[in-house]
C-alpha cells in the first residue's frame, strides 16, 4: 500500500542526495557523454575562488534580511490582528494571501512597480523630488529589491503563526500583569515575547529553511543573478545557465544540503531538549 | 512555498480567537472609540492595503493602453478598459496551451499525490508490517529535503528516460509525498480504535475499512492536503522550467517567463505582462478566497506549540 509512495520518495528525494555527491567529484559538462573524475577539485575551486565569498555572502545577506524582516514585521502584523474588532478574520486571510500566490506572477508585478522609468515607486519618488534608483543594475539594490518582495510574499505566514501563538497565551497571566499595572508595551516585552519563544524558534528555523530554497523571485526579477546569486541560484546557473557545469553545480548543491542539514539537526536537538509539546 | 517542518500538529482553527477576552470591559466612550480606531482598525487596514495595493495595481495596469503605461505622469485608473493586453498576452505565446498544461499537471499530479498520501498514511497507522517506525522516519526526513537540491540528478534521470518536454516528465518526480503522508498520518492517529473494530469483526479487509470508514470521516484533513497540494502544483516553477524548453509542454509560470522574454524589454510590454500575471494569480486567489480556512490551516500546520 505504501510501496509506490516510498519508492517515489527513494528515487526522487533520496537518490539525488547520493547522486549529487557522485557528480560533485566530476568535471562534467551537462549533456556530454564523458566526464573526468577530479576528486575534490570542484569544492576546492568554490572555496578558493571569489565564488565562496560572493555566493556565501549573498546567501547570508539574503537569509538574514528575509528572515529578520519577515519575522519582525510578521509579529507586528500579528499584534495588529490580535484584537477583537470586526474584520480581523478577513485581514488575517488577506495578509496570508501572497504566500500562496505564484512567485513568477508576484515577481512580475513587483518588477513593474520597481521599474525606474514607468514604475509606481519611481513616480512616488519623483513626486518627492527624488530620482528612482537603478534597482536592476546595481547588485546591492537588486538584492534589496528581491528581499523586499520576498518579505512581502512571506510575512503573512509569520503573522498567522505568531497570531496563533499570541492567542494561545494564558489569559490569566496577562490579566494579572494588567492588574499589577503593567502597560501594554511592558506586558509585550516581559510576558508575551518570552512566552512566544517556542513560536519564534519554530519560525526562525522554517523561515531560514525556506529562504535558503528561494528561487522563483530571484529567477524572475534578476535572471542573471547579478547581486542575487544565492547557493541555490548559483547551483542552478552553473548547471542550467550558460556554463552547463554539472559537476560544479552538484558540489554547490552538496554544500547547500549540508547547511540545510545543520539547521535541521539544530532544530531537532533543540526541540527535544527545550520545547515541550503535548 | 515549502511545506513546514513538523513539530506538533494542532488544528489552527480549533483555537477559538475569542478564548481570551480583553482584561478590561469596554465602554462606548469617545476615548475608547478613538483608541479602538487607532489601536484596532488603522493597523488592520494598513496591513490589508499593503497586500491589496500591489495586486490592485496589477489588475489596473493590465487594463491600460501602452501610452497610459509609458508615461511619467501616474494615472491610477485606466481611461477605458483596454482588453488588448489580454489578447496580446494570450496570442504572443500559446497561453491556452500553458493553461491546459498547468491544469493537467495540477489535476493529475495532485490527484495521484493525495491518493498516495492516503494509502501510505493508512498503512503507517493501521497495517502491521516490519520496519514501520524506520519507514516513517524516512518519510519524515524526506519532508526536510528541499526539492531544489535534487533538480540536477532528477533532470539527468528524467531526461534520460525521455521525459524532457513531456507532461509526465513534469509530473513524475514530484509524485512522492512526504507532506501529505505526514499530515494524514497525524490525523489518522487521532481516530478512535473503536471506529474500526466493528468493521474488523465484520471481516472487512483493509481496502474496505479505508474507503468506507477512515477516508469518509477524514474528509476535512484530506481536503486540506488536497488544496495545499493543488496550490503548490499550480505554482511550481523550478522543475517545469528545467524539464521543458518547448512551448507545447510549458506550464503557466514557465510560459509567463517566455512572455517576459518577449515583452520584458519594452516599457509598453508591462501591460501585457500584467495581464499574464493576472491570469496566473487570479485563479489561485479565487480558490484561496473560497477555501482559505483549509489552506491556511494546512500550510501552518505543525506551527503551534502547546
Amino acid at each position: 500500500m505504501a510501496l509506490p509512495n516510498l519508492m517515489l520518495i527513494a528515487v526522487f528525494t533520496y537518490r539525488p542526495l547520493v547522486a549529487n555527491i557522485q557528480y560533485s567529484i566530476l568535471d562534467w559538462t551537462l549533456g556530454a557523454e564523458t566526464a573526468r573524475v577530479v576528486g575534490l577539485a570542484n569544492y576546492i575551486e568554490f572555496f578558493t575562488s571569489d565564488d565562496a565569498s560572493r555566493v556565501l555572502g549573498t546567501t547570508l545577506a539574503f537569509t538574514v534580511f528575509t528572515v529578520g524582516l519577515s519575522m519582525a514585521l510578521g509579529l507586528l502584523v500579528a499584534l495588529a490582528l490580535n484584537t477583537k474588532v470586526r474584520g480581523t478574520t478577513f485581514a488575517r486571510s488577506a495578509v496570508f494571501a501572497p504566500f500562496v500566490l505564484s512567485g513568477v506572477g508576484v515577481g512580475l508585478v513587483w518588477m513593474f512597480i520597481f521599474d525606474p522609468g514607468y514604475g509606481a515607486l519611481a513616480w512616488i519618488l519623483r513626486a518627492g523630488g527624488l530620482a528612482s534608483p537603478q534597482w536592476f543594475n546595481d547588485p546591492q539594490l537588486a538584492l534589496s529589491m528581491v528581499v523586499i518582495v520576498y518579505v512581502w510574499k512571506n510575512l503573512g505566514y509569520c503573522a498567522v503563526v505568531y497570531l496563533a501563538g499570541l492567542q494561545s497565551l494564558p489569559g490569566d497571566v496577562m490579566e494579572a500583569a494588567a492588574l499589577d499595572g503593567a502597560g501594554g508595551i511592558r506586558r509585550f516585552w516581559s510576558i508575551s515575547l518570552p512566552l512566544l519563544s517556542p513560536t519564534t524558534f519554530f519560525l526562525l528555523i522554517t523561515t531560514i529553511l525556506s529562504s535558503l530554497q528561494a528561487f522563483d523571485l530571484i529567477r524572475i526579477m534578476t535572471p542573471l543573478g547579478n547581486g542575487t546569486s544565492t547557493l541555490i541560484y548559483e547551483a542552478y546557473l552553473q548547471a542550467f545557465g550558460a556554463y552547463n557545469r554539472a559537476g560544479y553545480s552538484a558540489a554547490i548543491s552538496v554544500i547547500l544540503f549540508v547547511i540545510l542539514l545543520v539547521v535541521t539537526v539544530v532544530q531537532i536537538r533543540f526541540v527535544e531538549k527545550k520545547v515541550h509539546y503535548s | 512555498m515549502s511545506a513546514p517542518t513538523p513539530m506538533a500538529v494542532v488544528d489552527m482553527e480549533s483555537q477559538a480567537p475569542d478564548a481570551h477576552p480583553p482584561p478590561h470591559p469596554r465602554a462606548l466612550s469617545k476615548a475608547n472609540l478613538a483608541r479602538t480606531l487607532a489601536g484596532g482598525y488603522v493597523p488592520l487596514v494598513l496591513a490589508t492595503l499593503m497586500v491589496f495595493l500591489p495586486l490592485a495595481w496589477m489588475v489596473l495596469s493590465s487594463l491600460k493602453t501602452p501610452s497610459e503605461i509609458v508615461t511619467t505622469e501616474l494615472k491610477i485608473l485606466p481611461e477605458q478598459f483596454y482588453a488588448d493586453n489580454y489578447v496580446q498576452a494570450t496570442t504572443t505565446v500559446p497561453f491556452g496551451q500553458f493553461f491546459l498544461n498547468s491544469a493537467i499537471v495540477t489535476f493529475v499530479g495532485s490527484g495521484v499525490k493525495v491518493l498516495l498520501a492516503i494509502l501510505t498514511a493508512y498503512a503507517l497507522v493501521f497495517v502491521r508490517f516490519p520496519f514501520k517506525k524506520a519507514i516513517f522516519v524516512l518519510v519524515l526526513v524526506a519532508l526536510m529535503v528541499p526539492p531544489q537540491v535534487s533538480i540536477l540528478p532528477n533532470f539527468i534521470l528524467v531526461a534520460g528516460m525521455g521525459g524532457k518536454n513531456t507532461l509526465w516528465g513534469i509530473i513524475l518526480p514530484g509524485l512522492g509525498t512526504a507532506f501529505g503522508t505526514f499530515l494524514l498520518r497525524q490525523h489518522f492517529l487521532t481516530l478512535p480504535g473503536s471506529l474500526l473494530e466493528a468493521a474488523e469483526l465484520d471481516g472487512a479487509g483493509h481496502w474496505r475499512r479505508l474507503w468506507q470508514i477512515v477516508a469518509p470521516v477524514s474528509l476535512p484533513s484530506i481536503a486540506t492536503v488536497a488544496l495545499v497540494t493543488i496550490v503548490n502544483e499550480w505554482n511550481d516553477y523550478i522543475w517545469p522550467l528545467i524539464i521543458t524548453d518547448r512551448p507545447d509542454t510549458m506550464t503557466l509560470p514557465v510560459g509567463l517567463t517566455l512572455l517576459q522574454n518577449s515583452e520584458g524589454n519594452t516599457g509598453s510590454g508591462w501591460g501585457i505582462l500584467m495581464a499574464g500575471a493576472v491570469l496566473v494569480i487570479i485563479p489561485v486567489l479565487v480558490v484561496f478566497a473560497m477555501l482559505q480556512r483549509y489552506i491556511v490551516a494546512g500550510l501552518t500546520q505543525g506551527s503551534v506549540a502547546n
